[in-house]
C-alpha cells in the first residue's frame, strides 16, 4: 500500500435520509475506515455538514472527493487538510480519583482549561475542548492517572477568513 | 385533481412520454398494475425481473430514451441488482420503480421486505424511498431528470404500498430544481483553445472515442471532427458505431481484444484525444506502459472520470456533443500525413485474422456472414465472452446504437433480453442476439416474451460446448486445466426453441451457415434460435493479456 496521509473533508449535504450512508459508503467500498466523523445541521434546517477525518492514499482521496461531489444530495465538498481552518474536538474523560494525586490532576486540568463535569467519591470527569492535538495531549498526560472511561466527539472544522491565525 | 398514488405513478409516466415499460408483478405493486391495466402504454411482462431490467436497458441503448422498469418488493427488487449494476457501469438511463412494504412495516422483517435503497445505493446514480404520497410526482420528475442528464444512469424509486394507495392532489411539476445537481455541459473555452493548439501541434494524434459519444448523440460531430482533422480514430467496445468502421481512418476497437493497429497507434501516439471514454483497464492494459509518449486531452461529462486512471494534460469537462461542436468551430488540422500513412500501413499489414477452414464452422465466419447477409444493417446485442468479442471484431458497425453489449460489468445473460428491448424500440429492424451456449442459458426464459410479442429476434448461438472465454484463459494462462468450463451437458437448443414456440435451426456444416441465416432473417413474426456448432477451441485474437502492454500482444494461436 502507498503512503497514507490524513485528510479532513468537510461535506455540505442536503439533510435527507440516506445521505450519510452514501457518503460513508464511498470510503467503506474502498476498505477505508473513517478516523472520525461528525454530522449536524447548519444554520439552515435542510443543510448539514459532515466532517470526515480519514487516512488514505492521495490519489484515492482525490477520486473520492470527485465522487462525493457527484452524489446528488451533496452540495459541496471542501478539503480542510491543508487550508487554514479551526479544528475542534471534545473529549470526556473519567479518572480514578486517588487522594494523593488529586492536586496534581487539578493543576493539569487547569492548564488545559478542562472543565469538571462530574465529581464523585472515587472519580472525576473532565471535559476538554480544543484542537485535536491539545485533546490528544491532555489524554496522554492523564493516562498514567488511570482513565476509566473516555469518549471523543468527531472533529469539526471551520474555514478561517483570515490566513494568519 | 385528487388521485391515488398508483394512479399518480401511471399519469407521471405518461407525462414523461413513456410508451413501453418492462417488469413483473407482485403483492405490493398490485395497486400500480391495477392502474396499468387500461393505461395507454405497452407493458412488457418479462419472465424474470433480471430479464425486465436488461430489456429496458437494451431498449434505452437502442433508442436513447430511458428504460422503465416496475418490480415488486423483496425478491422482485433483489432480482434487479445485476441489471442495475450493468446499466450503472455503462451509464444507461433507467427509471426503476420497486414496490416496498407499507411504511409502518419497514424495518420489521415484514413479508418480502428488503432494504432496497440500501442494497442498490452503490449501483444506482441515485435512489429514493418515498415516504409521503405528496412527494411522489416530484420524485418521479426528479428521477427522470437525474437518469437522463449529466452522465446518465439508473435511478430507483422504492414505493411503499400504502403510498400507492394514499390519495393526494396530483400536480406534475413542470421543472426540476436540484441545487446540488447541476451537470455542466459546456466545455471551458480556455481549455478548448488549449486543446486546439495541442491538436494543431501534434505529430501522431489518435482519437479514442467511447460510449459517451453514443450517449450524447455526438456521432455527427465526431465525424465532422475527424473529417476536419484527418486524425485516425479508435473506439472502445461501447463506442462502436460512433464512427463508421468501414472508413479508412477507423482503427476499429482498441483494448484487450482490439485490433493490432488500434493498440499500436495509441501506444505510439504523441497525443491521445479521449472523448467520452474512461480509460478502463480492459482498454489500457498495464497503465504505465499504455501511452508512453502521449499527451492527453480528455473530454468527458463526468469530472470523476478525468485523471482517474491516467494523468490528463487538458481536461475538458462537458458534454461530448457540445464540446465537439465548439471544438469543430476552431480546430486546425495538424500536419500528419506521414503518421496517417504509417497507421494505414499497419492496418493493411495486420488485419483482424482467423484461419478459415472448410470442415468446421469458425465462429468468426458466422459473424462475417451475418454482417454480409444483413448488409451491416442489423442491431447486434451480444452476450459476454468470446461471442461478444467476435461480434465486436468481425461485424463492421457504421451507425450508433447498433451494437448493444454489457461492457463495464460484462453481464452474461444480458444479450437476449437486451435484444428484445431493442426490437421493441425498433420493430422493423433486424435484431440479432449473438450468444454463447453458456450465456444464453442465463436468461433463456425471456425467449417466451419474444414468442408472445411476435418479435423476430434471431438468436445466434456460437455453440462451442465451453464457457469459451474462461476456457481460453485457462488454455493460455492456467496450463489447460479446463476446470468447470466444459459444458458437456447442454439442452438441445433446437428442441428448446420449439418448446417455446420459436423456430430452431441447427447448423453443423459451414455450407449451411448462409441458408440458416437467410431463413432466420426472412421471419417477421417469430424468433429464431440458430444453434451454430462452431470450432470448440477457437480463441479470440489479438489478445493483450490482462495487466500487460501492447508489446505482449498475442496475434494468433501458438503452435
Ligand atoms: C453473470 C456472469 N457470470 C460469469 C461471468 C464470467 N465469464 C465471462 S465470459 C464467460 C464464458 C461465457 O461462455 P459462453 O456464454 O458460452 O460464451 P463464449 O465465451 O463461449 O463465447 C464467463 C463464465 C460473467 N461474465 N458473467
Amino acid at each position: 500500500m502507498n503512503h497514507l496521509n490524513q485528510y479532513v473533508l468537510s461535506v455540505k449535504v442536503e439533510n435527507k435520509t440516506g445521505v450519510l450512508a452514501r457518503v460513508v459508503g464511498l470510503f467503506s467500498a474502498r476498505g477505508y475506515s473513517i478516523d472520525s466523523l461528525s454530522v449536524s445541521k447548519t444554520q439552515h434546517d435542510d443543510v448539514s455538514v459532515i466532517t470526515i477525518v480519514v487516512k488514505g492514499d492521495d490519489r484515492v482521496i482525490e477520486q473520492v472527493k470527485k465522487q462525493l461531489n457527484k452524489l446528488i444530495d451533496i452540495i459541496k465538498v471542501t478539503d480542510h487538510t491543508t487550508v487554514s481552518s479551526a479544528q475542534r474536538e471534545i473529549a470526556m474523560i473519567k479518572l480514578q480519583l486517588s487522594p494523593v494525586k488529586r492536586v496534581e490532576i487539578f493543576q493539569i486540568a487547569q492548564t488545559f482549561n478542562a472543565e469538571i463535569i462530574d465529581l464523585s467519591q472515587k472519580t472525576i470527569t473532565f471535559q476538554i475542548v480544543g484542537p485535536p492535538n491539545k485533546v490528544e495531549n491532555f489524554i496522554d498526560i492523564m493516562r498514567p492517572y488511570g482513565i476509566k472511561e473516555l469518549i471523543r466527539s468527531g472533529r469539526i472544522s471551520f474555514l478561517r477568513e483570515s490566513h494568519n491565525l | 385533481m385528487k388521485m391515488k398514488g398508483a394512479r399518480i405513478i401511471v399519469e407521471s409516466l405518461l407525462k414523461e412520454g413513456v410508451e413501453h415499460m418492462f417488469g413483473y408483478p407482485g403483492g405490493v405493486v398490485i395497486p400500480i398494475f391495477h392502474e396499468l391495466f387500461d393505461a395507454p402504454l405497452n407493458f412488457v411482462l418479462s419472465r424474470h425481473e433480471q430479464g425486465a431490467i436488461h430489456a429496458a436497458d437494451g431498449y434505452a441503448r437502442a433508442c436513447g430514451k430511458p428504460g422503465i422498469v416496475l418490480a415488486t418488493s423483496g425478491p422482485g427488487a433483489t432480482n434487479l441488482i445485476t441489471g442495475l449494476a450493468t446499466a450503472y457501469m455503462d451509464s444507461i438511463p433507467l427509471v426503476v420503480l420497486t414496490g416496498q412494504v407499507s411504511t409502518e412495516m419497514i424495518g420489521n422483517d415484514a413479508f418480502q421486505e428488503a432494504d432496497v435503497t440500501g442494497i442498490t445505493r452503490p449501483v444506482t446514480k441515485h435512489n429514493y424511498l418515498v415516504q409521503d404520497v405528496r412527494d411522489l410526482a416530484k420524485t418521479i420528475k426528479e428521477a427522470f431528470y437525474i437518469a437522463t442528464t449529466g452522465r446518465p444512469g439508473p435511478v430507483l424509486i422504492d414505493i411503499p404500498v400504502n403510498i400507492s394507495n394514499a390519495e393526494t392532489e396530483y400536480i406534475y411539476p413542470e421543472t426540476v430544481e436540484i441545487r446540488s445537481y447541476k451537470p455542466n455541459y459546456k466545455g471551458h473555452p480556455v481549455q478548448i483553445t488549449k486543446a486546439v493548439e495541442m491538436i494543431a501541434a501534434s505529430k501522431k494524434p489518435v482519437v479514442y472515442a467511447g460510449g459517451g459519444i453514443i450517449l450524447s448523440e455526438a456521432s455527427k460531430e465526431l465525424q465532422e471532427f475527424i473529417r476536419k482533422t484527418g486524425i485516425p480514430i479508435t473506439t472502445t467496445l461501447l463506442g462502436m458505431g460512433a464512427y463508421p468502421e468501414t472508413d479508412e481512418l477507423s482503427l476499429e476497437m482498441l483494448g484487450m481484444h482490439g485490433t493490432y493497429y488500434a493498440n499500436h497507434a495509441v501506444h505510439e501516439s504523441d497525443l491521445l484525444i479521449a472523448i467520452g471514454a474512461r480509460f478502463d483497464d480492459r482498454v489500457t492494459g498495464k497503465i504505465t506502459e499504455f501511452i508512453p509518449h502521449a499527451k492527453v486531452i480528455h473530454i468527458d461529462i463526468d469530472p470523476a472520470s478525468v485523471s482517474k486512471n491516467v494523468v490528463v494534460d487538458i481536461p475538458i469537462v462537458g458534454d461530448c456533443k457540445t464540446v465537439l461542436k465548439d471544438l469543430n468551430k476552431k480546430v486546425i488540422a495538424p500536419d500528419i500525413d506521414e503518421w496517417v500513412k504509417h497507421v494505414k500501413a499497419m492496418k493493411k499489414d495486420n488485419p483482424l485474422f482467423y484461419e478459415d477452414v472448410e470442415d468446421v464452422i469458425k465462429p468468426q465466419y458466422v459473424i462475417e456472414r451475418i454482417y454480409e447477409l444483413t448488409k451491416g444493417d442489423s442491431i447486434i446485442a451480444t452476450e459476454v465472452g468470446q461471442n461478444q468479442m467476435w461480434a465486436a471484431q468481425f461485424y463492421k458497425y457504421t451507425q450508433p446504437r447498433t451494437f448493444i453489449s454489457s461492457g463495464g460489468l460484462g453481464t452474461m445473460g444480458f444479450g437476449l433480453p437486451a435484444a428484445i428491448g431493442a426490437q421493441i424500440a425498433y420493430p422493423d429492424k433486424q435484431v440479432f442476439n449473438i450468444a454463447g451456449d453458456g450465456s444464453i442459458q442465463m436468461n433463456i426464459q425471456e425467449l417466451i416474451v419474444a414468442v408472445q410479442l411476435r418479435l423476430p429476434v434471431v438468436i445466434a448461438i456460437l455453440n462451442n460446448g465451453f464457457l469459451g472465454m474462461v476456457r481460453q484463459w485457462q488454455q493460455l494462462f492456467y496450463d489447460k486445466r479446463y476446470s468447470s468450463t466444459c459444458l458437456e451437458c447442454s439442452p438441445d437448443f433446437v428442441k428448446l426453441a420449439e418448446a417455446y414456440g420459436a423456430i430452431g435451426i441447427r447448423v453443423e456444416k459451414k455450407s449451411d451457415v448462409d441458408a440458416a441465416i437467410k431463413e432466420a432473417i426472412s421471419q417477421t413474426q417469430i424468433p429464431v434460435v440458430i444453434d451454430f456448432r462452431v470450432d470448440r477451441e477457437e480463441n479470440v485474437y489479438p489478445m493483450v493479456p490482462a495487466g500487460k502492454s501492447v508489446k505482449d500482444i498475442i496475434m494468433r494461436e501458438l503452435a
